[in-house]
């Protein structure tokens, strides 16, 4: 589903991406784990096509396609999510407003029907539900005056409602206490966790990784994936530290 | 007595004016003042859309009674110079509110200048004033707001307050924000604040991040931003228009 070959990225004038190479495959959800300034965020924002990062070198294709050919809306129309590590806060903008808009352009470039406010507001309210979260919430301003937690809670949400076919989460777990972890991790697991979908978490712990359960751990170190193996792989990291399993 | 010269900038009230407009406008407009008396205990709301492809000017003179109250409430979207003034005078415990909107950038002779000129004179003991102006402008366009507040020495227990944020879409677009403050009473409470800014770029990526395109998440970040302006009006359907109008003239601006 998500095939990165040989991928070169810089911010500014500094190279953080250097051949990072890896596929996941529809039905996988694959942990990125890596020490501090690995490039986790990086490959994320380049993932999502945030301004001011470059690629200067090798391919993504999602879906079959070029990825980086695209807008950052046209990659979420395609099916891709990208879970912030840090949610911005839109004051003024209901997160009902945002994500009905969001929801609709999206299924306008994919040509289909919009959906009506009572249809969006059953489908807002089922999601809301799965991950906890009150109604009242969705009818504040996107993430103002959120708690940590609420906003990555909020980001699960967002993402259920969005329904997409990919999602990268970038350290949704930072700033999640015990019991916003497992409903979080929960949610990952009840949206995304099919054979037509596919994740990459990205992710500092284990802990999030009790809960959803991945296929495939790899890790990232110097802009590049260094090793790749199954969920034992992220055992041995949290029990030996980055240093003696790269060694 | 009528006027017979147009001012200059160097007047103070006409120091951002742009003077070929007035010009067009003719000597004769400076002498059109509506006049709105709202007599003690009553209240009027006005809401005006400006937004012809001629340069206009609009001069209100208010007078308030006792605990009267105005409102007023200006979507300023021109398509040439215009200019709104309100001239307040509030008696003993009146109110007066204004939200207003400039919006726009350029026509065909380049940037157009659109303003707000308000003077509120509190007059009397404890009259309350609110004024909110947001500004959004693109393409070498300017939006300004003088807006100047006088306390008289009695007018004990005034609370006055003046808000100015001007959002700019691209580099040559401007505002500017001019609060003139004359207070001669001693127990009151006035405030006044300006910003000027560009689109928030972390919001707008989030925004695309989430599927909306360049333009949908424009125009939602700009209504939100300008939504301050019309949110003491009650009247939905009229806060509608205004917003409705405000947001058609983003149409065509720089992403």
């Amino acid at each position: 589903m998500l095939e990165i070959t040989n991928l070169h990225a810089s911010v500014g004038d500094k190279p953080i991406l250097k051949g990072l190479t890896l596929s996941v495959p529809a039905g996988e959800i694959h942990a990125i784990m890596g020490p501090n300034g690995a490039g986790k965020s990086t490959l994320s924002n380049v993932l999502g096509g945030k301004p001011g990062y470059e690629v200067t070198a090798g391919s993504v294709t999602f879906r079959g396609e070029d990825l980086l050919a695209l807008d950052p809306h046209e990659r979420a129309a395609k099916g891709l999510f990208l879970g912030f590590q840090y949610p911005v806060e839109i004051p003024g903008v209901s997160n009902v407003q945002f994500l009905r808009e969001a929801l609709n352009s999206q299924r306008k470039a994919r040509g289909e029907e919009p959906l009506s406010g009572g249809e969006f507001l059953k489908l807002a309210k089922d999601k809301a539900g799965l991950l906890k979260m009150d109604m009242e919430m969705l009818k504040r301003q996107v993430n103002v005056g959120f708690s940590g937690g609420e906003k990555k809670r909020a980001e699960m949400v967002q993402m259920g409602i969005l329904d997409p076919a990919f999602a990268v989460l970038d350290e949704t777990d930072s700033g999640l206490d015990i019991d916003a972890l497992r409903i979080v991790g929960a949610g990952i697991n009840s949206i995304m966790r099919s054979p037509d979908k596919a994740v990459l978490l990205i992710t500092h712990y284990q802990r999030l990784l009790d809960v959803v359960a991945p296929d495939k751990v790899s890790i990232l170190a110097g802009g590049r994936i260094v090793e790749t193996g199954g969920p034992e792989l992220a055992l041995r990291l949290e029990a030996e530290g980055y240093d003696s399993v790269m060694a | 007595m009528t006027t017979a010269t147009l001012p200059t900038r160097r007047d103070e009230a006409w120091r951002y004016a742009d003077m070929d407009g007035l010009a067009r406008l003719g000597v004769a407009a400076l002498d059109q003042w509506q006049t709105v008396d709202v007599p003690a205990g009553t209240s009027v709301t006005r809401c005006l859309v400006v937004g012809s492809d001629a340069p206009e000017l609009h001069r209100f003179r208010v007078t308030l009674g006792e605990g009267a109250t105005a409102a007023f409430f200006v979507t300023n979207a021109g398509g040439d110079y215009t200019r709104v003034e309100v001239e307040v005078r509030l008696a003993k415990g009146a109110h007066f509110e204004f939200g207003g909107v400039t919006i726009g950038g350029a026509n065909e002779q380049g940037g157009v200048t659109r303003e707000f000129v308000t003077q509120v004179v509190h007059a009397e003991p404890e009259a309350t004033s609110n004024q909110t102006v947001r500004a959004v402008h693109w393409a070498g366009a300017t939006g300004n707001f003088l807006g100047e507040i006088k306390v008289a020495r009695h007018a004990q227990k005034t609370d006055a307050a003046q808000d100015f944020k001007g959002l700019l879409l691209e580099a040559g677009a401007s505002a500017n924000a001019v609060p003139q403050l004359e207070i001669f009473a001693d127990d009151v409470k006035c405030a006044h604040g300006a910003t000027v800014g560009a689109l928030d770029e972390a919001a707008r990526f989030y925004m695309m991040a989430r599927g909306l395109d360049p333009a949908t998440a424009q125009r939602l970040l700009v209504q939100a931003f300008i939504g301050d302006a019309f949110v003491a009006l009650e009247d939905e359907e009229s806060r509608e228009t205004l917003l409705d109008a405000a947001l058609a003239a983003l149409e065509g601006a720089k992403l």
